[in-house]
C-alpha cells in the first residue's frame, strides 16, 4: 500500500499542523512516513506546498513523484489547483472552499470553485463555518484533516487521538475544539 | 537506544550532542536554521552543550575553532552562501591539525527555494583538501554527524558535511545510539601547528597533503560507499547523497537493474569508480547540485567511458532533482497525472506580512524619493528584500549579505545621486558594519536605511546579537556625525513625517544613516503570546 499525499495552501495557513497529524496517525498505525516540509522565505504569505507519503513498505524519496498522489487536501480553493501534475486520475482533491485574497490579479471564486468541481474526484467544504461552529476559525485545518478522514488508510479513532495530543498543552477545551472540528469535517466529506 | 522522528538538520543536531560536543555555533539561513533551534531547545530545557548563535558564519567559525584549539568538540553550521563568509577560517582551519573534532555543517539550496545561488560545498572540501560526508536521508544525517567527529580527530581534519534541502526539511525515523562523553579540555601538544606563519604553514600543508591518500582509504573502505552489481546491459547508475532515493524510487520500474554505486564521502573512492566502469563503461551521474562527481569522471582527456548526466543533456544544468527527472534520466516516462484543460492559476509569490514594519518604511521611501530624479537603491538579504516585487517596488539589488552598503558607496562614488542603501538589523551587524566604516571613511555621498525590526526575521525570529538599543551607538562609533544619524519609529503614523526626514537626509551632501525601528509584528505577537503564558507561573508552589 502507497498513500501519497500533496497538502497545499498559502503561508500561514497551518499546513504543517495538518500534516504533522496525519504522520502522527499513520506512524501509530506502523506504517512508513516519510514528510517533506516548507521553511524559509516561502512561508511568507505565498504558496505552500508540503509532500507526505505513507506506506506499508519502506519509502524512498522524500517527494511524491507526478501523476501518483491519492490526494491533494488544500486549506485554501486557488491552491488545490496549482499542483494537479502530481495527482493520480483516480486521486481526490479535498478542499476548504474559503480564498485567501492576498494576490491582486485572485480570479472570481465561482470560477475558482467550477475548476475544482469539474474534477474527477473533488470533495469541497467549508472549512472557516465548520471551524467557527465547532469553536474557533482557527481548527478550520482540523476540519480538512476531517474531511481527509474519509479517503486517508487511517483509522479515524487514531487521528483523534493524535488531534488530542497534538493540542493537549493548550487545554482541555481546545482539544474539544479541535475534535468537533475534525467530526464536522469529516461528517461534510460524506454528505 | 530507541528511535525519533526527526528532521535532516534535527538528526545532525542530535548526533552532535551525543558526539560529545563541547559547544555549537551558527548563523541562521534556510536550509540549515533548524539544526541551532534543535540546539537552543536542547540547551535550555535539557541542559544540553552550549549552542549559540554568532554574528555570522565567520565568527560562528572561529568560536568553533577555538572550542578544537582547546580540545573540545565543536559544531558550526550555516547554509552554503554562509560558508563563503567562512571560507577564511575553513580553508585554514584544514592546516591546523585540530585534536578536538570540528565538523562544518554546510546545507545547500539546490533550487534556490530560499537562496540567491545554488553552488555545491562539496568544491569546497575539495578546494580545502578536507573529507567531505554526503547523506542520503536522516538516519545517515545521524550517523554521519556521529562518524564527522571521530575522523576529524583521527585525520586531525575539519570534516564537512553537506546537507541539502529536501534532507534538511524532511522529517523520517531516526535510530540514536548511546551518547559519549565530551573531551577533555587540554591544549594540543604540537602548538606549532597553530600558528600559521609561512615555515609552519608549508610545513602543514605537506602534511595535509601527504595525508590525502589515507583519506582516499577511508572512502574505498567506508560502508557509506556501496557498489551493487546489475546488470551489464545496461548503463550503470552512480548516486550521490538524496539522488539514491530517487534512483530506488524508480529502479522496480527498469527492465533490468543497473550496477549502482552510492558515493557518501569524498574524495570519491577511484577503486569503486573503477570496478564499477570495468563491469560497464557507461554510467549516468545523478547528483543534487552541480556536476561535480560527473565531471571528475569525465575529465578532459579522450575517454573510452562514457560519463551521463547533466552536462549531457541527460538532466537539466540547474535546479534541484526530483523523482521526476530522475525517472526520465533513467529513461521512463512519468506517470499520468489527472488530465484538466484550465488556462495558468495566478502566481502567489511570498510577501511581507500584514502590517510589516517594512512595508511602511517603504511607503516613507518612496514619497522621499518621489522629490528627486532617478535614484539608486540597493538592498540586502532578508524579510525586506520582498521590496523588490510589488506592491512596493522599491529596492533594487539583493547579492549577498551586506553587499547594499558597499554597492550604494560605489555607485554614490560614481555620481549617482541619491544613492540609497536599505538592510536589515541582523544583516547589518553580519556584515554592513564593515561597507559602513568604508563609507565613513570617504564621506560617501549615500543614505543607510538600517531596518529595525529586532530579529532575524526571515529564518523564523531569531534573535539579534545586538539589543536595538546599541545599534545607534554602533553608528555613531564608527564616526557617521550625529547630526546625520536618526533613529525613528516605523509606524504607519508616522509615515509621512519619516518621508519628509529622509528627504533631508538624501539632499545632504554626505554620509546619513537613518534607523526605522518596529518589531516584527510575527516575533511581537510570539512575545505577546509568551509574556501572557508566564503570568500563572508566579504562582506555581
Amino acid at each position: 500500500m502507497r498513500f501519497d499525499i500533496i497538502l497545499a495552501g498559502v503561508g500561514g495557513q497551518g499546513v504543517l499542523s495538518v500534516s504533522a497529524v496525519i504522520a502522527a496517525a499513520a506512524m501509530q498505525q506502523g506504517l512508513h512516513v516519510k514528510q517533506s516540509e516548507v521553511h524559509g522565505m516561502s512561508q511568507r504569505g505565498g504558496a505552500v506546498l508540503a509532500h507526505l507519503r505513507l506506506g506499508d513498505r519502506p519509502i524512498a524519496s522524500d517527494l511524491v513523484p507526478r501523476g501518483r498522489a491519492s490526494l491533494i487536501l488544500s486549506m485554501e480553493p486557488l491552491e488545490s489547483l496549482r499542483y494537479l501534475e502530481f495527482l493520480s486520475p483516480e486521486g481526490t482533491v479535498i478542499t476548504s472552499v474559503n480564498p485567501v485574497k492576498n494576490i491582486t490579479d485572485y480570479p472570481p471564486l465561482d470560477e475558482v470553485l467550477d475548476r475544482v468541481r469539474r474534477l474527477p474526484h473533488a470533495v469541497l467544504v467549508d472549512g472557516e463555518k465548520l471551524a467557527k461552529a465547532a469553536g474557533s476559525h482557527r481548527a478550520t485545518n482540523m476540519v480538512l484533516v476531517g474531511a481527509a478522514s474519509e479517503v486517508l488508510p487511517l483509522e479515524a479513532s487514531a487521528l483523534e487521538r493524535c488531534i488530542a495530543d497534538r493540542f493537549a498543552a493548550k487545554g482541555a477545551k481546545t482539544v474539544d475544539t479541535n475534535l468537533a472540528a475534525f467530526r464536522a469535517g469529516r461528517e461534510a466529506a460524506r454528505s | 537506544m530507541s528511535d525519533r522522528v526527526l528532521l535532516g538538520d534535527e538528526a545532525v543536531a542530535l548526533a552532535a550532542i551525543h558526539a560529545g560536543i563541547t559547544a555549537a555555533y551558527a548563523y541562521p539561513g534556510t536550509p540549515s536554521t533548524e539544526i541551532m533551534e534543535f540546539l537552543r531547545v536542547e540547551h535550555e530545557r535539557r541542559g544540553g552543550p552550549r549552542a549559540e548563535w554568532c554574528t555570522n558564519e565567520k565568527t560562528a567559525l572561529e568560536n568553533a575553532l577555538g572550542v578544537a584549539f582547546v580540545g573540545g568538540r565543536a559544531m558550526v553550521s550555516m547554509k552554503h552562501v554562509g560558508l563563503n563568509v567562512a571560507a577564511d577560517p575553513f580553508m585554514n582551519a584544514a592546516l591546523v591539525a585540530p585534536h578536538g573534532g570540528l565538523v562544518v555543517v554546510v546545507a545547500d539550496d539546490p533550487g534556490m527555494h530560499s537562496s540567491q545561488n545554488e553552488q555545491d560545498t562539496r568544491y569546497y572540501g575539495d578546494f580545502a583538501r578536507v573529507l567531505t560526508l554526503e547523506p542520503s536521508d536522516q538516519q545517515e544525517a545521524y550517523d554521519m554527524t556521529r562518524e564527522a567527529f571521530d575522523l576529524s580527530e583521527r585525520f586531525r581534519l575539519p570534516v564537512l558535511l553537506r546537507l541539502v534541502t529536501r534532507l534538511a526539511h524532511a522529517r523520517a525515523i531516526v535510530r540514536v545510539r548511546e551518547p559519549r562523553t565530551p573531551n577533555a579540555i587540554r591544549k594540543s601538544d604540537s602548538p606549532n601547528s597553530w600558528i600559521l606563519l609561512p615555515a609552519n604553514a608549508r610545513r602543514q600543508w605537506r602534511a595535509l597533503l601527504e595525508r590525502q591518500p589515507e583519506l582516499v582509504a577511508y572512502g574505498e573502505a567506508s560502508a557509506f560507499n556501496t557498489l551493487t552489481p546489475g546488470s551489464a546491459a545496461v548503463p550503470a547508475v552512480i548516486t550521490t547523497g538524496i539522488a539514491k532515493n530517487y534512483f530506488l524510487e524508480n529502479v522496480d520500474d527498469l527492465p533490468e537493474r543497473p550496477w549502482h554505486l552510492h558515493i557518501g564521502t569524498y574524495p570519491v573512492a577511484p577503486s569503486l569508480v573503477a570496478r564499477l566502469l570495468e563491469a560497464v563503461p557507461r554510467a549516468l551521474v545523478l547528483e543534487d547540485g552541480y556536476p561535480f562527481v560527473e565531471r571528475q569522471l569525465r575529465g578532459l582527456a579522450p575517454s573510452r567511458y562514457e560519463i551521463l548526466g547533466r552536462e549531457s543533456g541527460h538532466l537539466a544544468l540547474d535546479g534541484e532533482l526530483t523523482p521526476d527527472t530522475v525517472r526520465q534520466a533513467l529513461g521512463l516516462e512519468v506517470a499520468p497525472a489527472v488530465t484538466v484543460h484550465d488556462g495558468p492559476l495566478p502566481n502567489r509569490p511570498p510577501q511581507l506580512c500584514a502590517g510589516c514594519p517594512h512595508g511602511d518604511t517603504y511607503a516613507a521611501l518612496k514619497q522621499a524619493l518621489a522629490h528627486f530624479g532617478d535614484a539608486a537603491v540597493t538592498s540586502d538579504i532578508g524579510c525586506y528584500t520582498l521590496g523588490a516585487l510589488p506592491p512596493y517596488g522599491a529596492i533594487e539589488s539583493c547579492v549577498c549579505m551586506g553587499a547594499s552598503v558597499g554597492m550604494a558607496k560605489g555607485a554614490a562614488d560614481a555620481g549617482y545621486h541619491p544613492a540609497v542603501a536599505v538592510i536589515g538589523d541582523s544583516t547589518f551587524l553580519h556584515s554592513g558594519i564593515t561597507g559602513l566604516i568604508d563609507a565613513v571613511a570617504a564621506n560617501a555621498n549615500m543614505t543607510l536605511l538600517i531596518l529595525d525590526n529586532e530579529t532575524v526575521g526571515m529564518t523564523g525570529g531569531q534573535p539579534t546579537m545586538l539589543p536595538s538599543s546599541r545599534l545607534k551607538d554602533v553608528v555613531l562609533g564608527v564616526g557617521v556625525p550625529p547630526e546625520r544619524v536618526h533613529v525613528l519609529s516605523a509606524h504607519p503614523r508616522q509615515t509621512a513625517a519619516n518621508a519628509e526626514i529622509l528627504r533631508g537626509e538624501l539632499a545632504h551632501d554626505g554620509l546619513s544613516v537613518v534607523i526605522l525601528v518596529r518589531e516584527c509584528i510575527e516575533t511581537a505577537r510570539t512575545h505577546k503570546q509568551a509574556g501572557a503564558k508566564t503570568i500563572p507561573v508566579t504562582a506555581a508552589p
